[in-house]
């Protein structure tokens, strides 16, 4: 029992530190990669436009179901009024950083995995390096820089729809009035509330294409499965992962500025 | 025949390589003459791959010593490696093509990640080298859209645009027919005399590699059994040799007696 603890503790350092190191090579191989604008471009078409129209329906619904809910929740109080503090504080603290990136995990995170996994499969990795082609800085580097311009912005994107999406609940469905909505919003956002929600954005953007990138570059390293499964198997590891890091993430992140 | 000793491109000594227990390679030694094609032949399993790997530094070997140009390609040495990767193309078995870049792009990343030279002058030795190998109408052609063939010949424009000094191919010919397999080496034959490379190729097609070698080696259990020109190779008495090179009349023994033996077959 107590030898399987420690295999167990073992392996988790071991995957800590070499995730560690993945995501630091990567970065630091950058440097050494040349053209590197035009990947970091496309990679930020692929997190960003690619991924807009998710972002756009995912942001305006939660800002819709907010309004309702919290019009309904703050109407027992008689505080309908702050409405828009709910919704906008919510969304700024909480859910436009979570659910963006939990988006952009299911479909760039995923894809990127993939893309990688099958890169591995098909020798195209080990092409690179014995080309003298630095991997990690040609294919994970530019995405990862990426990540951490893309994220803040689909962030952004997604709070200011939520924020509207509530209003259009709140103020044309429930009759709350659109003046009070607004100037509830614009009294609760502090700057710290957007510090917040921009830093959060950043680190999970970057956690989570690490994360991917990590769990597709390595689909070769499944014991459990090869082939076309293993790629299968580590793209669903990344997801996974992925998703439950940000959680995490933002829990650590939130008590620091609660 | 013994090649001289200052002509000595690729010098391999003593490699040995395991995986998990079993052991691959067991104290390899081969010496590859400069401007040379270079064959080591050997049965399925024997670690023909492994050793071209080993040299590639996809893998890194457990024991042994490999001199390219004199100098010494050890682990540690990260210098001498990245130069090592610099001089030398590796041409995969499964051509391990870019899918998602076409095939001018294919042949310029190369040129693009490991070189200081301009766009215009990627862009004139990419469309040189495709043009070289015949594939100048598939520029914008991804791997997918073209043939067999023409992937091979894709792979080799890739290898051989950076003008490196030294070719691994892994089994150029697998899963391909005999017609092919003599384009597959005709062709190696053809731009290693035109780009002057020293080939270093990696198969179990005899007939094809006695005629296009200068050099031949058989690896056996992990071990060179022979090297030597394809003449000598030819006419060895060496038994391993005997029982590789003369398998087609062993099959045509073994199936007589079977006939002999069951008439009605």
């Amino acid at each position: 029992m107590l030898h399987k603890l420690g295999r167990w503790t073992l392996r988790i350092v071991h995957g800590i530190g070499d995730f560690s190191l993945f995501t630091g090579r990567s970065f630091c191989a950058l440097a050494k990669t040349r053209r590197i604008l035009r990947r970091i471009a496309r990679a930020v078409h692929e997190q960003g436009t690619v991924c807009l129209p998710v972002i756009l329906i995912v942001g305006i619904f939660t800002g819709l179901v907010l309004g309702l809910q919290g019009y309904h929740v703050l109407s027992r109080f008689g505080s309908q009024g702050l409405l828009g503090t709910l919704v906008s504080l919510s969304l700024v603290r909480e859910m436009a950083p979570v659910l963006a990136a939990l988006m952009l995990i299911g479909q760039a995170g995923s894809a990127f995995a993939a893309e990688l996994g099958i890169q591995r499969n098909t020798e195209q990795i080990v092409a690179l390096e014995t080309m003298g082609v630095n991997s990690h800085g040609y294919l994970v580097g530019p995405r990862l820089l990426a990540a951490l311009i893309v994220f803040p912005i689909q962030t952004a994107v997604f709070a200011i729809l939520g924020i509207w999406g509530g209003s259009l609940s709140g103020s044309l469905l429930l009759g709350v009035d659109p003046g009070v909505y607004w100037s509830a919003v614009h009294r609760a956002v502090e700057m710290r509330d957007l510090r917040e929600c921009f830093i959060k954005a950043a680190l999970f953007g970057l956690l989570s294409m690490s994360l991917c990138a990590y769990q597709g570059f390595h689909a070769d390293r499944s014991i459990s499965a090869a082939g076309a499964r293993a790629v299968s198997a580590s793209t669903t590891r990344a997801v996974v992962l992925s998703s439950i890091m940000v959680l995490v993430a933002d829990y650590v992140v939130s008590s620091f500025f609660v | 025949m013994e090649p001289a000793h200052q002509n000595i491109a690729l010098h391999v000594k003593d490699l040995h390589k395991a995986f998990d227990e079993k052991s691959v390679l067991k104290g390899v030694n081969l010496r590859v003459p400069r401007g040379s094609i270079f064959s080591v032949l050997g049965p399925s399993g024997t670690g023909k791959s492994v050793l071209l790997k080993c040299l590639a530094n996809i893998v890194t070997p457990d024991q042994g010593r490999i001199r390219f140009d004199g100098c010494e390609l050890s682990p540690g040495n990260s210098t001498a490696r990245d130069a090592f990767r610099r001089r030398c193309s590796f041409l995969f078995q499964s051509n391990a093509l870019f899918d998602s870049l076409t095939a001018l792009e294919n042949v310029a990343l190369p040129l693009e990640q490991t070189t200081h030279l301009g766009t215009q002058e990627i862009q004139t030795r990419s469309r040189e080298a495709l043009r070289q190998l015949e594939m100048e109408e598939f520029l914008d052609h991804y791997p997918a859209q073209l043939s067999g063939g023409m992937q091979k010949r894709l792979a080799l424009a890739r290898a051989i645009v950076t003008r490196p000094e030294l070719v691994l191919f892994d089994e150029p010919t697998a899963g391909l027919d005999p017609l092919r397999r003599n384009a597959v080496f005709a062709m190696i034959a053809k731009y290693q005399r035109q780009f002057h490379f020293t080939a270093l190729i990696v198969t179990h097609d005899i007939p094809e590699a006695l005629a296009a070698s200068d050099r031949v080696a058989l690896l056996n259990h992990g071990q060179i059994a022979f090297e030597g020109t394809p003449a000598e190779f030819s006419a060895s008495t060496n038994p391993v040799v005997g029982l590789f090179r003369d398998s087609p009349d062993a099959l045509a023994r073994t199936l007589s007696e079977i006939r002999s033996n069951n008439p009605t077959i």
